[in-house]
């Protein structure tokens, strides 16, 4: 953002660059450093840190879409996510051997993608007449209605006990639990669900959608069907949902209730609020934030004497944190530091306009 | 098409040889809030190009009757047609993509967004591939036609900026480009001058008699000096009801009008 702040207005040339040229050097560094960390990390790291900060920034991001881009809250992400998820439980092999179909990974991957963007369009039909804190009550409400609903259905959902032994395809020959091929595997959905969203979000429906945010009455003044846009937000959205909660049974080797529970929910709009909404990359800041706090704050409450169930409360409190003194989250929070060393120069753009 | 229950349509209508020749026609348009009758029983028909001045106090129902036309509000009995066609029922995105538009009194833009994206989104919204996800590239012909709105307009210095942050007058600017994105047949200004600087007005009128001929327009506005320079013919309205029809300088001169409106210093 502020990179473009100072742009002359007629910036032909510039503009006439390759893609690759217009991408800054600290974006070039942090995916070196994320390429190259397999040689340095150790599988801790990669599988259990890094793989769940990427699910969990995944299943932020299709929440940042929707609020970031859409103004609508949506507390039904992890919910999308657990729909694919279970999918992939139900229709593909798994341990629970007399509930699963055990179909191949072909057919189950596609399949799950599907079932949960239809889930996920039926949820939005409901939840997108609805503005503000009715929003995220009516998927609050659809969120705690299918949790109970796997907890008490065992012919399709398996109950309480939900499914385990759930494996990736050994693709290519690759085992794809092993640390470094789940690492890169995530770092490359959540590359590419990244990427989508960005392209998305300058495309004709993307600035649509953030034209509904803005006003919604003028959007239907101009032609545009505000209510399709904003169901068609929430198709698009459980995209880069069901990819995280794929990854996440893969990951787990098991779906439960417990997985997709009212806590995990919230979760996620921590998650997305922690790191900032306004922009994709926000969600998974907060999920990086998020995954160290749950794994590292156990010890450190461990050596104060503390139990280490406690770490939710060092989340809680950044969380208000994060609300009270900057609202757009750890991103506004650099964006502020950063225009305030640039003010200088920042003021001769800004006195010739106001 | 699907009336709602409550939609009389007036009786004599059956009978009436509806002109096909008119932009707009209203008929009998009445709109209740609860016991309250905002409009009653408003005629009126506008011919292709013309354009005309809906005069009147505030409350007496001009801005509802706007709501009417554009489909913000569905009226509570009456018909309204554009262009020959019935659109009384018709949600707002329907009508704007038959070539009817409209500016808010209130700016009503997208903060969020840059002046050129506003624009865009307006040309946008009334062609096809309104939910494409393919970037448009800088040679596309809607790129171009909303560069030569903002043109149009003079914000082309100030098109990569972000809407929230222009001056106001700039925002009143942006709301007639939005206006004129597309193929507009028929626009409904409303108080476009209000909160303008005396130059920004003289701009606002160089717009406005500069529009294209075929484009018809109905303006509410309460400076006359805006008014009436631009218009050709003036519909008084008083209590939501019609209360005089004529040329500018009838209306002007004619005494009942001068005591309730212009002579009243209201505002």
């Amino acid at each position: 953002m502020a990179m473009t702040d100072h742009a002359p207005v007629f910036l032909n040339r510039a503009e006439q660059k390759y893609w690759f040229e217009r991408i800054p050097a600290p974006w070039w560094a942090l995916a070196a450093v994320l390429v190259l960390l397999p040689f340095v990390a150790n599988n801790f790291w990669l599988f259990q840190i890094m793989g769940w900060t990427f699910i969990l920034g995944m299943i932020g991001l299709s929440l940042m879409f929707l609020a970031g881009y859409g103004g609508m809250v949506s507390l039904l992400q992890m919910t999308v996510a657990g729909v694919a998820g279970y999918m992939v439980a139900i229709l593909g092999p798994s341990g629970a051997a007399s509930v699963s179909l055990g179909l191949t990974w072909w057919i189950v991957i596609p399949a799950a993608f599907l079932i949960a963007a239809l889930f996920a369009t039926v949820s939005g039909a409901l939840a997108v007449r609805t503005e503000g804190i009715y929003t995220i009550m009516i998927t609050l409400a659809i969120a705690a209605a299918f949790f109970y609903f796997t907890r008490q259905n065992y012919t399709v959902f398996n109950g309480y006990s939900g499914f385990n032994l759930v494996l990736p395809p050994a693709l290519f020959g690759v085992n794809w639990r092993d640390p470094i091929p789940f690492y890169y595997l995530c770092l490359a959905l959540a590359t590419l669900s990244y990427g989508a969203v960005v392209y998305a979000s300058r495309s004709p429906f993307g600035l649509a959608l953030q034209g509904v945010r803005d006003n919604p009455r003028r959007m239907a003044a101009l032609g545009f069907n505000v209510t399709a846009h904003r169901i068609a937000a929430y198709a698009l959205a459980s995209v880069f949902a069901s990819a995280g909660g794929i990854l996440l049974v893969w990951q787990n080797a098991q779906i439960a209730p417990g997985t997709i529970g009212i806590p995990a929910a919230i979760d996620v709009l921590v998650v997305a609020v922690v790191g900032g909404m306004r922009r994709p990359l926000g969600p998974f800041i907060g999920a990086f934030i998020y995954v160290i706090l749950q794994v590292f704050s156990p010890d450190i409450l461990g050596f104060f004497g503390f139990s280490a169930e406690r770490f939710k409360l060092i989340i809680g409190l950044g969380f208000l944190a994060v609300v009270l003194f900057s609202p757009d989250g750890v991103l506004g929070l650099w964006d502020r530091w950063r225009s305030q060393r640039q003010r200088p120069d920042a003021d001769d753009g800004a006195g010739g306009a106001a | 098409m699907n009336a709602p229950v409550n939609l009389q349509r007036p009786v004599a209508l059956g009978q009436t040889n509806v002109s096909a020749g008119n932009a707009l026609e209203l008929r009998g348009i009445t709109k209740m809030f609860g016991a309250l009758a905002a409009i009653s029983d408003v005629t009126l028909s506008v011919q292709p190009g013309e354009r005309r001045a809906v005069l009147g106090s505030n409350g007496a129902g001009k801005t509802t009757l706007f709501n009417c036309i554009t489909g913000d509000f569905l009226p509570t009995a009456g018909l309204i047609r554009f262009f020959g066609e019935d659109i009384t029922v018709f949600p707002p995105h329907e009508r704007i993509r038959r070539g009817l538009r409209r500016t808010y009194q209130i700016s009503s833009l997208f903060a969020g967004l840059t002046v050129i994206d506003n624009v865009y989104l307006a040309c946008r919204g009334v062609s096809r591939n309104r939910f494409s996800l393919i970037r448009a590239r800088r040679d596309d012909a809607l790129v171009h036609a909303a560069e030569t709105l903002v043109e149009a307009v003079h914000l082309t210095a100030d098109k990569d900026r972000l809407v929230g942050e222009l001056a106001y007058g700039q925002q009143r600017q942006l709301e007639i480009a939005l206006a004129l994105s597309g193929a507009p047949r028929f626009i409904l200004f409303d108080e476009p001058a209000a909160g303008l600087s005396p130059t920004e007005r003289t701009d606002l009128v160089s717009i406005l008699t500069t529009l294209p001929s075929h484009i018809g327009f109905i303006i509410i506005e309460h400076d006359m000096d805006v008014a009436l320079r631009v218009v050709e013919s003036v519909t008084m309205m008083h209590n939501g009801r019609i209360f005089k029809e004529g040329r500018p300088e009838e209306i002007e001169d004619d005494p009942e009008v001068q005591e309730l409106y212009l002579g009243g210093g209201h505002e």
